[in-house]
């Protein structure tokens, strides 16, 4: 709370103080809400991709994942008012002035379907997810198996529609900044940045909720195999990141071009610490078996990872939102960010007391302690 | 030279072999080898074998690999044969990714295949000491190396009451593996 009232203060300040006008404002409405809905989405498909698999590992630390997904309203309640500034912040919304390009788009980029499409994503999101939520709550007190075969069909039709929506949802809220741009690749990189940045949050709740004496089941192992998780991802999200900008590069077309040299211009320093941050800090950090396995460690580098995809974000909307000269991080952007965390932790940590930690009737619960990583 | 005299032990079920293996341990006997038909878990850690140092290996040689790579092509395309790609720079960093990479990835492979099949001593045209042709199939064996003659009966009388089924005295000469 008292982070909530900090945060509050300091995006009072940063807006009084700081000239933000409506791009800017706009702007950070949509960064920190698409963090927050993207928070509480890659959590959501971490709980429903390991139910389909049947993993057994993560059956420990699932409350903790199902808790931040259960989240997905407030996420929604972040990024619905972009619609409010849609006009600030698309410039395709301005519909009486658009070139040949925007004019062959409009069949996509237009208002009344950009509403429904937004209406459909959080629809389905929070329903399917309120169901795996409320399903694995009644196995608490109801350990039977048709409990875990219902969360199973609920998981599968969440990722079939995710697969679809988290793509549209990431060209409709962030890629159509740039509305003369288009990269094929976009839908995954995006996804691929939420849920990494999801896996370092259910690290950082871990942690905070260990030292506040709860989920003490927790054991090596389990530390070991989400260090893995934020190793293995953070890597992939290199892997998109490269194969979407080699391509780019190499095709060298000004109309894909664009949205590079935009970045690289106006934003050089913050292009290059993105990577670093996101991929580098945590390739070296994780490399060895010991680091995976030290709670502090393991911490410190979940936040550096989910400070670099706020930059992250910061560099998929700044520089179309609101432009090199206009945009800095400054007091505005702290605060906001801030409170919105702060909110965004209020409403795990209230839907954590929910339930048990502790899913004891999950049928592979027994399992996740029955294990050990390979020397 | 150490002796060429090993008493071995069979046994036909994981669980009696791990818990063989203590109790001879708790003997003071030393034990020189175990062979299984598959890998059993916690064996490592009842034969106290350290953590192998192969993810050492694979990490320089990968770093090897990747510096290496890099180097070849920045003088390659610099230095040796210039060759203008659709106007980009000569050294042009991110077309070097893809195979600084997949180098990279090359040289830990086989750094960590080679490291492996040497360390152990184990490949083709590698000698082996072959104890007892069952373990290949389902028996699990307990080899103890033999330095003094007064030792036999000790051990021989050690491993039955650790349960091993079938106690023999093996002088198995090393074999040139069948390729």
């Amino acid at each position: 709370m008292a982070a909530a009232v900090v945060g509050f203060v300091l995006t009072l300040l940063g807006y009084f103080t700081g000239g933000v006008d409506g791009h800017r404002f706009w702007a950070n409405i949509l960064l920190n809400g698409f963090m927050v809905i993207g928070l509480t989405l890659g959590a959501g498909f971490f709980v429903a991709v390991h139910l389909i698999a049947e993993s057994g590992w993560q059956t420990s630390i699932q409350r903790i994942a199902e808790a931040i997904g259960s989240n997905i309203w407030l996420g929604a309640i972040m990024i619905v008012p972009i619609l409010l500034g849609a006009h600030s912040l698309y410039h395709w919304t301005h519909t009486e002035h658009l070139d040949h390009i925007l004019q062959m788009k409009q069949g996509y980029l237009n208002m009344p379907f950009f509403i429904l499409r937004m209406f459909i994503y959080l629809a389905g999101w929070i329903f399917l997810f309120h169901n795996i939520r409320k399903v694995s709550l009644m196995s608490d007190v109801n350990p039977d198996l048709k409990l875990f075969n219902r969360l199973r069909t609920f998981s599968g039709i969440f990722i079939v529609f995710f697969a679809i929506t988290s793509s549209t949802s990431a060209w409709d809220w962030l890629m159509s900044i740039d509305a003369h741009w288009f990269s094929t690749l976009y839908g995954w990189y995006t996804f691929i940045g939420m849920f990494v940045n999801s896996i370092a949050v259910i690290i950082i709740f871990l942690v905070l909720l260990q030292k506040m004496g709860y989920m003490n089941h927790v054991n090596d192992e389990h530390l070991h195999d989400l260090g893995k998780y934020l190793f293995g991802f953070s890597i992939f999200w290199a892997y998109l990141w490269v194969s979407q900008y080699l391509l780019i590069w190499y095709a060298n077309i000004p109309e894909e071009t664009t949205y590079y040299v935009t970045r690289i211009k106006g934003f050089e320093t913050l292009f290059y610490v993105n990577v670093i941050v996101c991929f580098v800090a945590p390739f070296f950090a994780l490399m060895a078996r010991g680091t995976k396995r030290k709670t502090t460690w393991l911490f410190y580098t979940a936040i550096i990872v989910f400070l670099g995809h706020w930059v992250d974000l910061y560099l998929a909307i700044m520089p179309g939102a609101v432009g090199a000269e206009h945009s800095h991080i400054g007091l505005f952007e702290i605060g906001l960010s801030v409170l919105y965390v702060a909110i965004f932790a209020f409403f795990v940590f209230k839907a954590l007391t929910k339930g048990s930690l502790v899913p004891e009737n999950h049928p592979y619960f027994k399992e996740s302690f029955d294990y050990e990583n390979i020397k | 030279m150490k002796s060429n005299k090993f008493i071995t032990g069979v046994y036909w079920d994981d669980k009696d072999l791990l818990t063989g293996i203590k109790e001879i341990q708790d003997k003071g006997i030393s034990i020189f080898d175990v062979r299984t038909p598959f890998p059993v878990h916690g064996l490592d850690d009842v034969l106290k074998i350290k953590r192998s140092r192969l993810p050492r290996l694979g990490f320089i040689a990968g770093a090897l690999g990747g510096v290496l790579a890099f180097y070849f092509q920045m003088w390659v395309f610099t230095q040796s044969w210039p060759i203008n790609f659709g106007g980009k720079p000569y050294l042009s960093v991110p077309s070097f990714i893809p195979v600084t990479f997949e180098l990279a990835v090359l040289f830990a492979a086989i750094s960590l295949v080679f490291g492996f099949l040497i360390r152990s001593g184990i490949g083709p045209g590698a000698p082996v000491i072959i104890f007892d042709e069952r373990t290949t199939d389902d028996a699990f064996l307990v080899a103890i190396q033999v330095n003094d003659e007064s030792e036999v009966s000790n051990i021989t009388e050690v491993l039955s009451s650790a349960g091993a089924e079938e106690v023999k005295q093996v002088e198995p000469s090393k074999t040139e593996q069948d390729v």
